[in-house]
C-alpha cells in the first residue's frame, strides 16, 4: 500500500465551514515532508493537516498553495502563527501534499493555486488551524500542571501558568493526544501581532539569497537522464518523421524517442542532451498547423468585432444612446500574444519508485490535474504517484495548467525511455518563449457616447479572442451562454456609472494554445476600459481623477478610495516639469482594488516611467510588506509586457521570438520608483498576486497620450525592440 | 576529457568536453545548484558566478577556458561584502520566486567588491545583465545601497 492510500483511508470526516479543516489526521511523513528523505522521524504532534509542532519547538505550516514568489508560504504561516501565538523565529513552511479533499480550492474543487485566492481562501481556515493547535497545547499543559485551561497563557511559543512555563515542544507529544477543539475561538483583529505586521520577515528569503533553495531543476537522482524535446516551429504541427543518427552520435546522448509533443533527446547530462537536440532532424506535418501570421489573426479578430457578440452585460439601450449622442468616440484595440517567461524554465523530474509507482518533483500549480495526468501517462493509479511540489521560479499563470502540458511531456519522456530510470525534463528558454500557452491575442471594439453636457451616456465594448477554457476541464465553469469570464472580466462590470452599456464577446478558435496570464482578462480589459474612459473624460473636458470619481464613488466606493489616495500621494494637481506627465488608472480585480498614478516622460520615442504611486485596498492586510512587494512586482511585470513584449507569428505562422534578446524583460534601470499605500480596511482579505498589474499599462498609456497627443491602442509601446 | 578547475577554493577535476558551459559542469557534475539556468545566451544573469572576482555568465563560459582561474559560486561566497549583501537582502526581503537571486547576489557582491560606493548609474550598469521576472528591482536597488553603507562602516 502506498503512502497515498494510507493517507486516504485514515482521513476523517470534515468539519463544517468554509473549506473545512481536518483534525487529528496522521499524515504519512513521506508524503508530508515534501522533498524530505524517506525515513524522516515521525512527527509527534499533528493537530490537523495544516500545522505540525515538533518536540524541537519548530512549528511547520503545510501550505496548500505553491510558493513561486507571491508569498503564500509566509502568508499562510502568518495566519497560523497568529492564532497559535507561535514564536515566528521557530515557524517554517512547506508545501502540503497532493490531496484535493484536504487542500482543494473551494471554487475549483481541485488543488490549485490561482485567481489571487491563496489568502482569501485561507484566512479563516488557517487561523482555525492555528487556534486548534493552540487549544491542544493548552489542554496538554493544563492536564500536566493540573491547572484550568483558561488560566494558561500562550506567548511567543511558550505556555505559561503562574511560575511555570514551557515551550511548545515540551508539550508536543502530550498535545497530540488531546482532542482538537472543534470551533476554537479566534482573536479579535485588535489583538493581532503578526497579521498586519509590516516587519515580519518572510520565511523563504534566506534560502533564496544563498542558493540553498531547491527548485525542480536542482533535483538530481542517481542514473538520471536529462531530456530536452524538439517542439514544432508552428502551432498544431505534428512529427512526420525524424532522423536521429547525428543526435545519437553526440557523446553522452543515450536515446532519442518520439513523444506526443515532439521528439525527446535523452542525455547523460544537460549539455549532451542539448547538443544532441541541435543536430536532430525532424520533419513536420503542418497540415493542421496555424499558418496565419499574428497580424492576420489580429485583422480577423477586429473584423469579428464589428458585430456584437454573446452579451456579457447589458443595460439601457446603447444603440439609441449612441445614435442620440452629441459626441462619439470609436476605438479599436489589439493586444498581442504574450509568453509568461518565468525565470525557471519549465521542468520536471520523474523517477521509478517502489511498488511500480513513480516519484515526481514538479513546480506543480494545478496539483490535482498534474497528478492525474502523470498517473494516466504512466498507466498507473494516482495512488502510485508521489508528487513532491517544489518551489518554482515564477509562474505568472504558466504553471496553472488545465491540460498539464509539461507534466504530461515529462511522464511521456520517462515512459518512452523505459520507465525504469529517473528523467529530468528541461525546457530551454527557447522552448518556453516558443511553447505557446500564451496570453491570448485579443481585439476590442469600443464605442462611447457623450451627451451635450459631457455626460457619458453610452458604452459599447466587443471583446474578441480565444478562450483558454475551450476543451479543458474548466470549460463548463468558465464559459456560460457563449461568454468567457476570462475574456470579459473587467469589461463586463466597469466601475463607472454609465446608463447605457453593452459588453459582448466572440470566442474564437485556433491552434495556438492560450492560457491565463497574470491578472488574466484584466491584462487587456483593464487597459481598454481605463484608456477609453480617460479619452472620453478628456473629450468631456473633465479631469481624469475628478471625472472618474464622479462616476465611481457611488458604484464602487472602495475603488474610489484607492483613487483618492493615489491622487493624493502623487499630488495629482501639482505642476510637473514640461516633459513629464501623469497618467492614472484604477482597476478592481480578484476582489482587490488598485489605483496607480505613473509619472512618465518620452525618450527616443519610448516612455520612461519615473515613478508610480500605488494605492491598494485588499481588505485586512495580512502581510503589508508582501502586499507592497506584489504591487511592485505587478508593476514591473506589467511594464515589461506593455513596453516591450509581443509574441508574433510571422508569415506562414512561424514563431518569431525565441529568448530574452527579442522578448525583452524589464531591467533594473527601467524600473520606476514605487510608493505603495495600503488602505486600512476591516473587510475580509483578498489577494494581491495579480491586482497590482492591470493599472500600470493604462496609467502609462494615459500619461503618454498627454505627452504625445496620440493614444496607444496596440501595445507594446516599443515595438522595434521586440522585432 | 579531464579538466581541472578551481571552484570555491578547491581544485576539482571533471570529465567534460572543453566547450561545455561552466554552468552545466557546476550543476550536473559538481552539484553546485545555486547557479541557475535561465536563458543560455548570457541575457538573464541567473547563472552569474565570479571568475577571478569578476561577474561572469557561466552559461556561455566554456569550462576549458578556466584552467588556472578562480571560480566562485553563490555557495562559496564569503567575506564582509557577501555578509553585508546577504544582510541587506534579508532586511528588504528582496526575493520573490528567488530563482534569479543567486545571480543578483553575485552581481551585487562583484559590484561592491570593486566599487564600494556605487552611484545609481553604477548600479544600473552592473545589473544591466540580470533579469528578474518578479521585478524585485526596487528592493535590489535599496539592498545594494544598504550593503554599501554597511561595508563603508
Amino acid at each position: 500500500m502506498t503512502a497515498v492510500q494510507q493517507f486516504n483511508t485514515t482521513r476523517r470526516a470534515f468539519l463544517g465551514g468554509a473549506g473545512g479543516f481536518v483534525v487529528a489526521v496522521t499524515l504519512p511523513v513521506r508524503l508530508r515532508a515534501q522533498g524530505g528523505a524517506p525515513g524522516d522521524a515521525p512527527r509527534p504532534f499533528d493537530p490537523n493537516a495544516f500545522v505540525h509542532v515538533g518536540a524541537d519547538d519548530i512549528v511547520t505550516v503545510l501550505v496548500k498553495h505553491i510558493e513561486f514568489g507571491q508569498g503564500p508560504w509566509t502568508g499562510l504561516a502568518t495566519l497560523v502563527a497568529e492564532e497559535l501565538d507561535a514564536d515566528w523565529s521557530k515557524v517554517r513552511a512547506e508545501h502540503a501534499p497532493s490531496d484535493p479533499k484536504l487542500y482543494g480550492d473551494p471554487g475549483f474543487g481541485v488543488q490549485i493555486t490561482g485567481g489571487s485566492a491563496s489568502i482569501r481562501t485561507s484566512y479563516d481556515l488557517m487561523r482555525k488551524a492555528g487556534a486548534a493547535a493552540r487549544g491542544m497545547l493548552v489542554a496538554a499543559a493544563a492536564r500536566a500542571w493540573n491547572a484550568p485551561a483558561s488560566d494558561i497563557r500562550v506567548e511567543n511559543g511558550m505556555l505559561i501558568y503562574g511560575d511555570k512555563s514551557a515551550s511548545f515542544g515540551s508539550f508536543a507529544d502530550a498535545a497530540a493526544k488531546e482532542a482538537a477543539p472543534q470551533d476554537p475561538p479566534l482573536k479579535a483583529p485588535a489583538d493581532f501581532r503578526y497579521i498586519g505586521n509590516p516587519d515580519l520577515p518572510k520565511l523563504d528569503t534566506a534560502a533564496k539569497s544563498t542558493g540553498a533553495a531547491m527548485f525542480t531543476l536542482d533535483v538530481y537522482r542517481d542514473g538520471m537522464l536529462t531530456a530536452v524535446v524538439r517542439h514544432a516551429d508552428k502551432f498544431g504541427a505534428k512529427v512526420a518523421g525524424f532522423d536521429a543518427d547525428a543526435a545519437r552520435a553526440v557523446p553522452g546522448v543515450v536515446d532519442v524517442r518520439q513523444i506526443g509533443s515532439g521528439v525527446a533527446v535523452f542525455g547523460r547530462n544537460t549539455y549532451a542532451a542539448l547538443q544532441g537536440r541541435k543536430v536532430l532532424k525532424v520533419t513536420w506535418d503542418e497540415s493542421r498547423a496555424e499558418t496565419r501570421s499574428s497580424e492576420q489573426i489580429a485583422t480577423d479578430w477586429l473584423a469579428a468585432s464589428r458585430e456584437r457578440g454573446a452579451v456579457a452585460h447589458a443595460q439601457g439601450d446603447v444603440d439609441a444612446a449612441l445614435a442620440a449622442a452629441a459626441t462619439t468616440l470609436d476605438a479599436d484595440y489589439v493586444f498581442p500574444f504574450l509568453a509568461h517567461a518565468p525565470m525557471e524554465p519549465l521542468d520536471a523530474v520523474i523517477a521509478p519508485a517502489e511498488g511500480g509507482g513513480v516519484e515526481v518533483w514538479l513546480g506543480s500549480q494545478s496539483v490535482t490535474i498534474d497528478h492525474q495526468t502523470i498517473a494516466d501517462a504512466c498507466g498507473i493509479g494516482m495512488d502510485k504517484v508521489k508528487l513532491n511540489i517544489m518551489l518554482a521560479g515564477g509562474s505568472f499563470g504558466r504553471r496553472a495548467q488545465p491540460v498539464s502540458d509539461f507534466a504530461r511531456e515529462a511522464a511521456e519522456a520517462f515512459m518512452a525511455v523505459g520507465g525504469d530510470k529517473p528523467v529530468k525534463l528541461m525546457w530551454t528558454r527557447e522552448d518556453d518563449i516558443r511553447g505557446g500557452f500564451y496570453r491570448p491575442l485579443s481585439g476590442h471594439r469600443l464605442r462611447g457616447g457623450l451627451d451635450a453636457d459631457g455626460r457619458i451616456v453610452a458604452w459599447e465594448h466587443v471583446v474578441v479572442g480565444q478562450s483558454f477554457a475551450t476543451d479543458t476541464p474548466f470549460e463548463s465553469m468558465l464559459i456560460q451562454d457563449g461568454v468567457d469570464g476570462g475574456l470579459v472580466e473587467g469589461a463586463s462590470e466597469i466601475p463607472y456609472a454609465v446608463p447605457n452599456i453593452n459588453v459582448s464577446n466572440h470566442i474564437m478558435r485556433g491552434p495556438v494554445p492560450v492560457l491565463w496570464w497574470r491578472s488574466v482578462g484584466h491584462t487587456h480589459t483593464g487597459y481598454v476600459v481605463e484608456t477609453f474612459i480617460d479619452e472620453l473624460l478628456e473629450k468631456a473636458g473633465k479631469d481624469a481623477v475628478e471625472g472618474r470619481l464622479a462616476l465611481m464613488s457611488q458604484k464602487n466606493p472602495r475603488l474610489a478610495g484607492t483613487l483618492r489616495k493615489a491622487a493624493e500621494m502623487a499630488d495629482w494637481r501639482a505642476a510637473r516639469p514640461a516633459d513629464r506627465a501623469l497618467g492614472v488608472a484604477s482597476v478592481q480585480s480578484f476582489g482587490s482594488y488598485v489605483t496607480q498614478v505613473a509619472e512618465v516622460s518620452m525618450a527616443d520615442g519610448a516612455p520612461k516611467v519615473h515613478k508610480v504611486w500605488c494605492a491598494v485596498d485588499c481588505g485586512i492586510a495580512v502581510n503589508p510588506d508582501i502586499i507592497a512587494a506584489q504591487m511592485e512586482g505587478g508593476i514591473g511585470y506589467g511594464l515589461s509586457a506593455i513596453l516591450f513584449n509581443e509574441l508574433q507569428l510571422g508569415q506562414g505562422g512561424a514563431i518569431m521570438q525565441s529568448n530574452f534578446h527579442d522578448y525583452r524583460s524589464l531591467k533594473l534601470h527601467e524600473m520606476p520608483e514605487v510608493d505603495v499605500a495600503i488602505i486600512k480596511s476591516d473587510a475580509a482579505p483578498t489577494g494581491v498576486g495579480e491586482p497590482g498589474l492591470p493599472p500600470i499599462g493604462p496609467a502609462v498609456a494615459n500619461a503618454v497620450r498627454k505627452l504625445t497627443g496620440e493614444p496607444v491602442r496596440r501595445p507594446p509601446f516599443v515595438r522595434s525592440m521586440t522585432a | 576529457m579531464a579538466i581541472s578547475l578551481k571552484v570555491n577554493g578547491e581544485t576539482r577535476s571533471v570529465d567534460a568536453a572543453a566547450d561545455t558551459p561552466l554552468l552545466w559542469v557546476l550543476r550536473d557534475e559538481l552539484r553546485l545548484t545555486g547557479s541557475k539556468f535561465g536563458c543560455g545566451i548570457a541575457q538573464c544573469g541567473a547563472c552569474t558566478v565570479h571568475v577571478d572576482g569578476q561577474a561572469r555568465r557561466s552559461c556561455v563560459t566554456p569550462v576549458g577556458s578556466l584552467e588556472g582561474r578562480e571560480v566562485t559560486t553563490i555557495e562559496g561566497l564569503k567575506g564582509d561584502v557577501a555578509d553585508a549583501v546577504h544582510a541587506a537582502w534579508a532586511k528588504h526581503d528582496a526575493p520573490q520566486c528567488g530563482y534569479c537571486q543567486s545571480g543578483q547576489v553575485m552581481t551585487a557582491v562583484a559590484l561592491l567588491e570593486r566599487t564600494p560606493k556605487p552611484a545609481p548609474a553604477d548600479i544600473d550598469a552592473a545589473f544591466a545583465g540580470n533579469i528578474c521576472r518578479c521585478a524585485t528591482y526596487v528592493r535590489i536597488r535599496k539592498a545594494v545601497a544598504d550593503a554599501s553603507d554597511t561595508i563603508g562602516g
